[in-house]
């Protein structure tokens, strides 16, 4: 089902034909303009493609994608093009079909709490629109000013607040997809819930390989009263993470839990000036949302259990301003880390909560081992870790090197009980790890639900399911145990 | 309270060698949902017990036939509940019949369903292999996500072996309230009480009454109380109990019941007959005789579905009709699972 499909036309024919459907400005043929659509967030990987077409109209979509069909022609959707795992990464004989051009938030009901969606709207786009009824859309990737509701689909997006308020999947009532042949489906209702397999939930983080979107209803949320963030500073990371459990133990879900190391501490402190202690060796930041009772009773509650956990400092924020300060450094962490280093490799694992300080102590090790710095930053709440690996692509051999070392933290999640991808999704990127995670028994049982929907394997072909036949060889290229276990005695259940 | 997997996954595979079709069947509590199946009985109920439980992860690991009741037993000496309230029926319900079934009690609109939960599954697939898909972690998104896929599944996917799931803190107190009002003015109050960023986890229309329920935090609970319509309820608890449970004297006698899923705010319809409106409007159940066909014209009016979900003609198709190129991708999905049809044939629709 995944051989390379026989292109019976040519390149330029086949733009022609697609010209005559969308309009000549709607096709990109020439190289200098299709440059910016070459890759995804992870400009680590490129390739330039076929064509581009931008279609403006659903019934573009599926004539677009009936042509590709009858020609075999693969085809890659893109949203904001804010991925991390080159997903969106053109295909050299494919059609890469942007749909940037469906931007318009389609209806907003407030009083059932949905709203109807183009799939290039922009998540933050949606909160803004709903905020004057009091609501919003609440799963929020750090992307969100840039990354599309299309594109938080295919990828199940998260965010920091996914604990209390789930992710992606969680959030949609309903979509409306074009399949390989141009069939228009929809799937799901403005019920919570539709007969027969759960295809929303399918769907949800396919990382466009069984359709495309062409319309998503949202569920949309109250905005709480009153939001409130206390931060607290460990001098270990031991500490913090107990802190961590303590909170939950308690029966308080905070609305977004997260985690620094110093190098991460550091690095943001040094780019926003939200007055993080550089002395900390970890620094927690636990928002608590609601009513103004509850805010108030939680928040009390949570500042004093870290202190009585041994917090060197806390803070709560006292208003809006300071809130969003706090928030500051954590959300610009990513470009913070980007100014203490040439390039840095994000990673993506998520783990048992429990496992934190073993996963960390081992990624020392791991660091010293392959010579390149590690930061961290940690959705808590969730068992998300962010590896920031710091390295400079100009120097031969440091870009292999920060894969090498990405994949063995990739395996080290695993080890523990987690998995490769918490929210970024598998791509290109991850397509080697995908074997520690699966046996072969069941990435052939994804391949089969991939060819019921796809049976030439032209969505997105290459990516998120590793072709069988190179399993083994992917396991056995993963990092020895040695590395693995590099990071001492103390062992993980 | 063990593991029979490997008896299972033999069942299966002689199965698939005889050409036998399988019935699965868990505590037995939702036999009278979805067609009548047929073939041999395939007993999971010995599968059973709590593999993993770590309360500050808020993840529990439970084998297929383990009861909701022994789950929400273990799940109280922490003080965790599983949030979606689906109905025990009697403490038969197994875990892994709840998900294929879908079933979420009052807290649904509010807390998410068991699928909403789900982290990830143990499947025993139609050639015999076990698998796993999801896992034990809160976020994971490699590969597809066939764990919350099998919701609503009514098992014809495969035996669900393990479902691993999250788990929530019990709220620290509940204030029930109830008034006086007509089915279309509680639809309108319930929506726009929805609307606020007020802890409410309940919202249900019955018999010239509209229930509402608070939970979290005493401060939050009691200072909504005092500014939404309504009286406290002596025995809130119970009454939301029986809701979940189906045990409110709506749910007796043997006239079919039907369950609409549809858009919370759709007018009222059919306003003679007898209504219980749950979830905020999301979901509302009819008693009586009707023609299937127009309460799905009906359905689909309102944004959404019906499915004959007691009694009546169990022969027939009771769920939802599927639009032909829908219908096609669902039996796909059935074969690239299940090839033979070896699992619970019929039981969902016909052509399944």
């Amino acid at each position: 089902m995944n051989e390379s499909p026989q292109i019976a036309i040519s390149r330029g024919e086949l733009a022609r034909q697609l010209s005559d459907l969308l309009g000549p400005s709607n096709v990109i043929e020439d190289r200098e303009t299709q440059k910016p659509f070459e890759c995804d967030g992870l400009s680590m990987y490129s390739e330039m493609p076929l064509l581009v077409v931008l279609p403006e109209t659903v019934a573009q979509v599926q004539q677009i994608m009936k042509r590709c069909h009858q020609y075999s022609i693969p085809v890659v959707a893109r949203g904001g093009g804010t991925g991390l795992c080159a997903g969106a990464m053109p295909c050299a004989d494919g059609v890469l079909l942007s749909l940037a051009k469906f931007n318009k938030i389609l209806a907003i009901d407030p009083l059932a709490r949905t709203a109807t969606l183009q799939p290039g709207v922009r998540n933050l786009a949606i909160s803004e629109a709903a905020q004057h009824h009091g609501l919003y859309y609440a799963p929020d990737p750090s992307s969100q000013i840039a990354c599309t509701i299309g594109g938080n689909i295919a990828e199940n997006s998260g965010g920091v607040h996914c604990l209390k308020y789930g992710l992606t999947v969680h959030n949609v009532l309903k979509l409306q997809m074009i399949g390989v042949d141009g069939e228009l489906i929809s799937v799901g209702s403005e019920g919570l819930d539709s007969a027969g397999y759960d295809l929303l939930a399918l769907l949800t983080g396919s990382e466009g390989l069984l359709g495309v979107i062409t319309e998503v209803t949202v569920k949309l949320l109250p905005v709480p009263e009153v939001a409130q963030v206390v931060m607290a500073a460990f001098d270990s990371v031991q500490k913090a993470g107990d802190a961590v459990a303590a909170i939950i133990s308690q029966g308080i879900i905070p609305a977004g839990l997260e985690m620094m190391d110093s190098h991460a501490i550091i690095a943001a402190e040094g780019f926003a000036n939200a007055g993080y202690p550089l002395e900390a060796k970890a620094l927690l930041l636990c928002e608590v949302d609601g009513t103004r009772e509850e805010v108030s009773e939680h928040i009390e509650q949570v500042d004093q259990l870290f202190q009585s956990l041994g917090a060197i400092s806390t803070r709560v924020s006292r208003d809006e301003a300071e809130r969003a300060l706090l928030w500051k450094g954590r959300k610009s962490a990513f470009p913070a880390v980007g100014r203490i280093s040439p390039d840095y490799y994000c990673m993506d694992g998520t783990i048992p909560r429990g496992q934190l300080s073993y996963v960390l102590e081992t990624m020392d090790a791991m660091s010293l081992h392959y010579g390149l710095r590690v930061a961290n930053v940690f959705h808590a709440g969730d068992g998300n870790l962010h590896p920031l690996i710091l390295f400079d692509a100009n120097v031969p051999g440091e870009f292999t090197r920060a894969e090498e070392f990405g994949a063995a933290i990739l395996a080290l999640c695993v080890e523990v009980g987690g998995c490769i991808t918490g929210e970024h999704g598998v791509g290109i990127e991850k397509i080697r790890q995908m074997p520690l995670q699966f046996s072969d028994s069941e990435i052939g049982q994804f391949h089969r639900i991939k060819a019921a929907f796809d049976p030439r394997g032209t969505l997105n072909p290459g990516k998120g399911i590793p072709l069988l036949k190179r399993c083994q060889e992917y396991r056995a290229m993963a990092p020895p145990r040695e590395i693995l276990a590099a990071g001492g005695e103390q062992a993980h259940e | 309270m063990s593991d029979i997997s490997l008896e299972l996954m033999e069942r299966v595979d002689q199965a698939r060698q005889l050409g036998q079709k399988l019935v699965i069947r868990g505590g037995g509590s939702k036999a009278f949902m979805g067609r009548e199946a047929g073939g041999e009985l395939l007993d999971v109920s010995a599968h059973s017990g709590i593999v993993s439980y770590q309360p500050v992860e808020l993840v529990m690991t439970a084998r297929g036939g383990t009861t909701l009741q022994e789950i929400a037993a273990t799940l109280a000496q922490q003080g965790q509940v599983l949030a979606c309230e689906a109905p025990t029926f009697d403490g038969m319900a197994s875990i892994a019949g709840t998900l294929a079934c879908n079933l979420s009690g009052p807290a649904r609109p509010w807390a998410g369903s068991l699928r909403d939960a789900v982290l990830g599954i143990k499947l025993i697939n139609g050639e015999g292999q076990q698998l796993n898909f999801g896992g034990q972690v809160m976020k994971n998104v490699a590969g597809y996500d066939v764990s919350r896929m099998q919701a609503g599944g009514m098992g014809t996917l495969g035996v669900i072996t393990e479902v691993s799931f999250k788990v929530m803190p019990r709220p620290a107190t509940t204030l029930s309230l109830v008034a006086e009002m007509s089915a279309a003015q509680a639809i309108e109050t319930m929506n726009q009480l929805a609307a606020t960023a007020k802890p409410l986890t309940g919202a249900c229309w019955l018999a010239g009454k509209l229930y509402l329920r608070l939970a979290g935090a005493a401060s939050a609970v009691e200072g909504t109380a005092r500014q939404w319509p309504g009286q406290v309820m002596e025995d809130g608890d119970d009454f939301w109990r029986a809701l979940q449970e189906q045990q409110l004297g709506f749910f007796n006698g043997d006239a079919p019941l039907w369950r609409f899923s549809i858009r919370p705010t759709a007018s009222h319809f059919l306003s003679e007959a007898p209504w219980l409106i749950d979830w905020g409007g999301a979901q509302r159940w009819l008693r009586g005789e009707h023609e299937s066909a127009d309460l799905e014209r009906k359905a689909e009016h309102s944004g959404g579905q019906v499915a004959l979900y007691r009694g009546g003609n169990r022969c027939g198709e009771v769920f939802h009709s599927q639009p032909a190129a829908v219908k096609i991708l669902q039996q796909r999905l059935k074969a690239s699972l299940d090839p033979q049809g070896i699992f619970n044939p019929g039981r969902l629709y016909s052509w399944l």
